[in-house]
């Protein structure tokens, strides 16, 4: 039951994507969020759809699990789209019943945003499925390592991220054993009114909290064991290094850059009746 | 009849995924009311996962856990039942204490049952007198003791439910030689004077052959080996075979019985040892 939770989860397969350098993948991430957010119309916003599969594609990611993965945030597209089509009321009217109106501009901002929040997930959690924790963290070192040049100590952010996915699966290990414990004393975790269960809470988060806190000392007393002092001077066994396919890809940013800024201009900024009629 | 048998138990960690594991393989046990039991195996070895069937906290893949003759997953109220009947404490048990006073920590398995106030604090005096905590610590913080005595808590917080059958999952790891022998103790004493079955999970050999009547041996998911102690200490190569070891005196004997000296081999306490060498003396006119 418990064990099912699976938080940034991890494919690790073989390919082009997966081998490509965290950095590179961490970065390609910020263009492609940025980008989803700079298209202005529907064109561009096809042009990223249309990278977005072509990296799916390529990372032999099964299309289902990246479907799956969109799931959590279902609810949220149907709000937006809702809302959208509530307020915006631009365009020719499609159906107006009673006090609900409905607008082809409405319609149209609806399916925008909805193509926009999924992309933005897709390409987020596509970040995780080909990039081990530790990799992308790593990456996420390496990247911001000249902030300590300005007196932010960005490795210390890293490390912290580093021990707590480190530590999820335990901690699941031991709610899981917590919770056995604690049924075997009568507790029940599923019965009663939302205060009851809320209170039945409490046998579980005290202990672990506490067993938090003792980990927490045992491994801040093995790291300094290790002479550990931040990451000042540290060198890893497996330095990050570029090769080609991380060439190749930042070639492929670029280009998707200008062409997104390109498609942005000539296309001009959509306008609900213009594509409307261009539908029609 | 038996107090509590199960039938063809089988149980696989993740069902229906690449990373299923069989942890039990058709077990079949049966306990008797005041018996003693010792479940021993390597790590690994399905004997957790074992004891968390027998009050109903796993439901098995496929076959039956009977108390009293009476399957446990039949209706709520039958496994509501095994829960309290079936007393179970795991391995390190002090890391599940949560209540502000030992007190509370050891009533909140009676509290559960339903019991009255008064009912209650009969339980939870009598749990605190049966594993050694004075009346002053009762009103402690249970975070402010000693890794032994919240051992001891965490035990009296399971006793304190009166079970009719106790298990103690590995209920010494982690403790010295002297909080061992307090834990023993307190678990013999509580046998002794309730003459409630027992069953305890242990790697320690020579607790095993101390006390148990009836040793179950687990390997690989499977039931070993069931009997006595004398039954089981006697296939000391096949127990090597399965990571498990004989106590150190029955190998001291074995190995004088190889030198050719007159001793049993059947030997599993110290005190079976003692005299059974002050009978090789005695023959060789040594005092």
């Amino acid at each position: 039951m418990i064990k099912d939770i699976t938080i940034g989860q991890y494919f690790p397969f073989n390919s082009v994507i997966h081998r490509l350098d965290p950095r590179t993948k961490l970065l390609f991430t910020i263009v492609f969020i940025v980008m989803v957010f700079v298209s202005n119309n529907f064109v561009s916003l096809l042009f990223n759809f249309v990278i977005a599969t072509v990296i799916i594609n390529l990372s032999k990611i099964p299309l289902k699990t990246v479907i799956k993965g969109l799931k959590p945030i279902l609810l949220v597209v149907i709000i937006t789209s809702v809302l959208q089509i509530a307020y915006v009321k631009t365009g020719i009217t499609l159906i107006d019943v009673w006090k609900i109106k409905i607008t082809s501009g409405g319609v149209l901002t609806a399916v925008f945003m909805a193509i926009r929040i999924s992309l933005l997930i897709v390409m987020s959690t596509m970040l995780t499925y080909t990039t081990s924790p530790t990799s992308l963290t790593n990456g996420l070192d390496k990247l911001f390592a000249p902030l300590t040049k300005i007196g932010i100590d960005f490795h210390m952010v890293t490390m912290i991220m580093t021990i707590a996915l480190r530590f999820i699966p335990t901690l699941i290990e031991e709610v899981d054993k917590i919770m056995s414990a604690q049924k075997s004393r009568g507790a029940s975790f599923d019965q009663g009114n939302l205060i009851k269960r809320a209170k039945a809470l409490i046998p579980l988060f005290i202990p672990l909290l506490f067993n938090s806190i003792r980990r927490a000392y045992e491994l801040a007393n093995a790291m300094t064991c290790r002479c550990y002092n931040g990451g000042k001077g540290k060198t890893t066994m497996n330095a990050l290094k570029f090769n080609s396919g991380d060439y190749i890809s930042y070639l492929v940013m670029l280009l998707f850059i200008t062409a997104i800024i390109l498609l942005n201009i000539f296309c001009g900024e959509y306008n609900a009746e213009f594509t409307f009629n261009l539908a029609v | 009849m038996s107090h509590l048998r199960t039938e063809n138990l089988t149980f696989t960690y993740g069902e229906g995924t690449p990373f299923k594991i069989t942890a039990l393989d058709n077990v079949n046990i049966e306990l008797n009311k005041g018996e003693f039991v010792a479940i021993i195996g390597h790590t690994g070895s399905g004997k957790s996962t074992l004891v968390q069937h027998l009050n109903g906290l796993l439901k098995p893949t496929d076959g039956k856990i009977f108390l009293d003759e009476k399957n446990i997953h039949s209706s709520k109220s039958t496994l509501f039942d095994a829960r309290f009947r079936v007393g179970l404490c795991f391995q390190y048990p002090e890391y599940q204490l949560f209540e502000e006073t030992v007190y509370k920590d050891i009533a909140f398995g009676p509290t559960n049952m339903g019991l009255s106030k008064g009912e209650v604090d009969e339980r939870v005096r009598k749990a605190a007198k049966y594993v050694g905590i004075p009346d002053e610590m009762l009103s402690k913080s249970p975070f402010d003791l000693s890794g032994g005595q919240k051992r001891r808590v965490a035990i009296a917080g399971v006793i304190s439910m009166e079970p009719e059958i106790l298990i103690l999952d590995e209920p010494t790891s982690g403790l010295d030689p002297m909080g061992r022998e307090q834990i023993l103790s307190l678990i013999k004493n509580y046998r002794e004077n309730t003459g409630k079955t027992v069953i305890i999970v242990s790697h320690s050999m020579e607790d095993v052959a101390r006390f148990a009547t009836k040793v179950i041996v687990m390997n690989d998911a499977k039931v070993e080996m069931t009997g006595t102690v004398d039954d089981v200490f006697e296939k000391a190569s096949r127990l090597r075979e399965i990571g498990l070891s004989v106590p150190q005196i029955t190998e001291i004997f074995i190995k004088l019985r190889e030198k050719g000296y007159n001793v049993s081999e059947k030997i599993y306490t110290v005190e079976q040892g003692y005299l059974e060498l002050k009978k090789l003396f005695k023959g060789r006119g040594i005092s």
